[in-house]
């Protein structure tokens, strides 16, 4: 008998897996009004991105979905430096972060 | 032998002198200015009398040197091709130049008579304003000219045609600041656009009927076929025809060249008498091959210049001012050319034009420097007695009278004495054309004795009359043109038709006799004295005679004095009508209405659709998210979606509902 174990998940799971996270990734972004959460929500699409691409790249054994993924990963990393910063320095100017209330460049 | 004799030098000796003074002429000093502007002229007729030079040495001089006989120093006609032009399928076009007897004689004429009027204009314009200017456009018409009349082609020969309206057109309104002078230039200009359409429709049909554009070549396929007449070819006679009165200012275009004389006088000379206006003669010498093959197009030649010749000199009969008498007596001497041409005596109508360049140029500088001495003031009723201030003027101006007026043995007697008698051995209708022509000397010599009675001769009428020395610059010119007009016809007409006769044919039509020829001069000089005799009855003594005159024809007066209302009857049909399409159909309805009403549908449609979509345009950053994302949804489903499958479904459910 097959357990859950020794058998492969079915790519599908990991596909619909992923559409499931890029979705909850997009209506974060749209609904959510803090800016911390709207940087988390980018950070989970991204994720789910990587998600299809490992998956893809173990189904084809083809190593540059994986190498695609690391890339991604450092952007995402750096990506989050600057934009903690940015959040930050908004903070400290604007006592708030509501993106509703940060529709302007000029302080 | 036909060595290399860098024809190209001629016309771009000239063009140098154009762009030097034209680009750098207010920066450089004066002097160097009117070096450069003499240099030009001087050396391109330099190079011409090189030219001539070798065309004239006999090959026993130069066979005595031990070489043998050499056949030709220069061999008629010599052809210097500088490359292509057009190279379109069987249609080409280069730049050639051919010196024949025909071009050379034109262009010692041009260069000649160009560099005289050069020195002359360096007095003449010593104090205006735009000195440099003037002699750039001086030396741009020499270029001009020249191209038109070494060209070896119809294109080509239009290059120059178009080239010296364009400097005609500059030099008439060289006073542009005067209102008058800039329409005399536009008038000028039009007119001559509206004979070159003419032009252009001949060029445009010998190309579809022969293929080709050289005029050599032309003669070489209408020699191969001489049973080819009239048809097509009369109507590309016509044509070029057209073409030629509007350049020589011949019925019904001669409109342009009284009003030419807003420029300055030695412009009216050079380009307004001597040699411009005579480019519709040399096209159609040049051409001739195609009037010869169409009799009806050749005796329309003769018709209009013998009515131009008769209504323009009834026109100068009661002109007051000096420079448009002098203006409709070329256009009548023009007539004459054409009259020349129309009897097919080409080599009399080109000897005519030489020596009317000669007297006519002559004239003009003369009466330049008349206006130089009353002070700029040009009716004649206003001068008299100015042979006791201007004695050397007087005698040129006698010489240049004499001259036009055909009196023996001034050179306008020889050319206009072989016009005449070609036209009275022309067919049937020859003696009503010669008929004509005689009476055209007579009023000819009429109003040039007028001219010379009440300029020179009687009291002065003049209140202005401050005379300064005339500069020799200005009367060494007057001098040379004089001893010109004197001797530039004792050639004799023989002789001058034994020199054209490779480029224009031998007049065939020499049926007469001595004693003809010699009761035809008689009858010509005895015209041309009786006309001296009217003009010195009606104007050597105040007698009042010609007030009388006047008003015992008060309508007739008034009918010459208004130049028969041709300009305001051109005014009526053409101008005015033009005036009305122009403001109410172009300007209002494809204007205002087409055009406006367009660009105002066009632009409504972008601002209604701008109106709408900038809704989208909210502000807010989700909004703009959410579209992203819907787009990104929307790419994919196209993506996905098997819409061939799809739509095959579709189809494949229509049509079974419709085979229910």
């Amino acid at each position: 008998m097959n357990s859950l174990f020794t058998q492969d998940v079915p790519l599908s799971w990991y596909l619909v897996l992923s559409a499931a996270l890029f979705s909850l990734g997009i209506i974060g972004f749209l609904i959510k009004r803090n800016l911390i959460t709207v940087f988390m929500s980018i950070e989970l699409m991204l994720n789910a991105v990587n998600l299809s691409f490992v998956t893809f790249a173990h189904q084809w054994h083809a190593v540059k979905g994986q190498i695609f993924v690391f890339f991604v990963m450092m952007v995402a990393a750096a990506e989050a430096a600057v934009g903690l910063a940015i959040i930050i320095a908004v903070f400290r100017a604007r006592a708030t972060l509501a993106v509703d209330r940060i529709d302007l460049m000029k302080l | 032998m036909n060595g290399p004799l860098h024809l190209w030098l001629i016309p771009l000796l000239p063009f140098a002198g154009f762009l030097l003074n034209g680009l750098l002429g207010r920066r450089l000093p004066k002097w160097l200015v009117t070096t450069v502007a003499l240099l030009a002229p001087l050396a391109a007729f330099g190079a011409v009398l090189g030219d001539a030079f070798l065309a004239a040495t006999p090959m026993e001089l130069r066979s005595w040197n031990g070489l043998g006989p050499v056949p030709h120093l220069l061999s008629f006609p010599y052809i210097e091709t500088f490359g292509q032009w057009i190279n379109v399928g069987t249609f080409h076009i280069d730049f050639t130049f051919v010196l024949d007897p025909l071009s050379l004689l034109m262009l010692l004429v041009v260069t000649g008579l160009g560099f005289l009027i050069h020195i002359y204009s360096v007095g003449y314009m010593h104090d205006e304003e735009g000195y440099a200017r003037y002699f750039s456009y001086l030396n741009l018409f020499l270029f001009f000219m020249i191209v038109l009349v070494l060209a070896g082609n119809a294109l080509l020969m239009f290059v120059g045609w178009e080239g010296v309206g364009l400097a005609s057109y500059l030099l008439i309104g060289f006073y542009f600041k005067k209102t008058s002078a800039a329409d005399a230039g536009k008038k000028a200009f039009i007119v001559n656009r509206i004979g070159d359409f003419g032009f252009l429709i001949g060029m445009f049909l010998l190309l579809a009927n022969f293929g080709t554009l050289t005029f050599s070549e032309i003669a070489a396929k209408l020699a191969s076929n001489p049973a080819w007449q009239g048809g097509i070819l009369t109507t590309i006679a016509l044509c070029l025809l057209f073409g030629a009165t509007g350049k020589s200012a011949q019925l019904p275009l001669y409109i342009w060249l009284p009003d030419a004389m807003e420029g300055p006088t030695p412009v009216s000379a050079l380009i307004h008498a001597a040699t411009m206006v005579t480019a519709g003669v040399y096209m159609i010498a040049r051409t001739h091959v195609l009037f010869d093959h169409s009799p009806f197009a050749l005796s329309l030649v003769a018709i209009v210049g013998a009515a131009t010749a008769l209504f323009a000199a009834t026109i100068a009969l009661v002109q007051n001012d000096i420079k448009r008498v002098l203006a409709y007596s070329t256009i009548s001497q023009l007539g004459y050319m054409f009259l020349g041409c129309g009897v097919a005596a080409y080599s009399a109508s080109i000897f005519h034009l030489m020596t009317h360049a000669f007297f006519k140029a002559l004239l003009f500088l003369s009466a330049g420097l008349v206006i130089h001495a009353v002070g700029g003031e040009q009716d004649l009723r206003n001068m008299g007695g100015l042979w006791k201030k201007l004695p050397v003027t007087f005698a040129v101006t006698t010489i240049g009278v004499l001259a036009i007026a055909g009196i023996f043995p001034f050179a306008g007697f020889f050319s206009k004495d072989a016009i005449l008698y070609a036209a009275y051995l022309h067919g049937t209708d020859g003696k009503i054309l010669w008929s004509v022509g005689l009476v055209t000397a007579l009023l000819t010599s009429f109003y040039m004795f007028r001219l010379w009675y009440l300029a020179f001769l009687g009291e002065s009428r003049s209140e202005r009359g401050h005379h300064h020395a005339t500069p020799f610059s200005m009367l060494g010119p007057l001098v040379i043109l004089a001893l010109l007009s004197i001797c530039g016809g004792w050639i004799g007409i023989k002789r001058f038709a034994t020199f054209l006769a490779p480029s224009v044919g031998a007049n065939t039509s020499d049926t007469g006799s001595a004693h003809l020829e010699f009761m035809l001069s008689i009858a010509a000089v005895g015209v041309a004295l009786l006309g001296w005799l009217v003009a010195h009855q009606f104007y050597g003594q105040k007698t009042g005679r010609p007030a009388k005159l006047a008003a015992a024809l008060p309508g007739g007066y008034k009918l010459l004095a208004n130049k028969y209302y041709v300009d305001e009857f051109y005014a009526a049909i053409v101008v005015k009508p033009l005036m009305v399409i122009s403001k109410f159909l172009l300007g209002w309805v494809v204007d205002t209405a087409l055009l406006g009403g367009t660009a105002w549908l066009i632009g409504g449609i972008a601002t209604f659709s701008g109106a709408l979509l900038q809704r989208w345009q909210s502000g807010n950053i989700r909004s703009y998210a959410a579209w992203l994302a819907a787009g990104a949804a929307a790419v994919i489903l196209f993506v996905l979606v098997p819409w061939a499958t799809v739509l095959g479904s579709l189809s494949a459910i229509h049509l079974g509902v419709a085979g229910q």
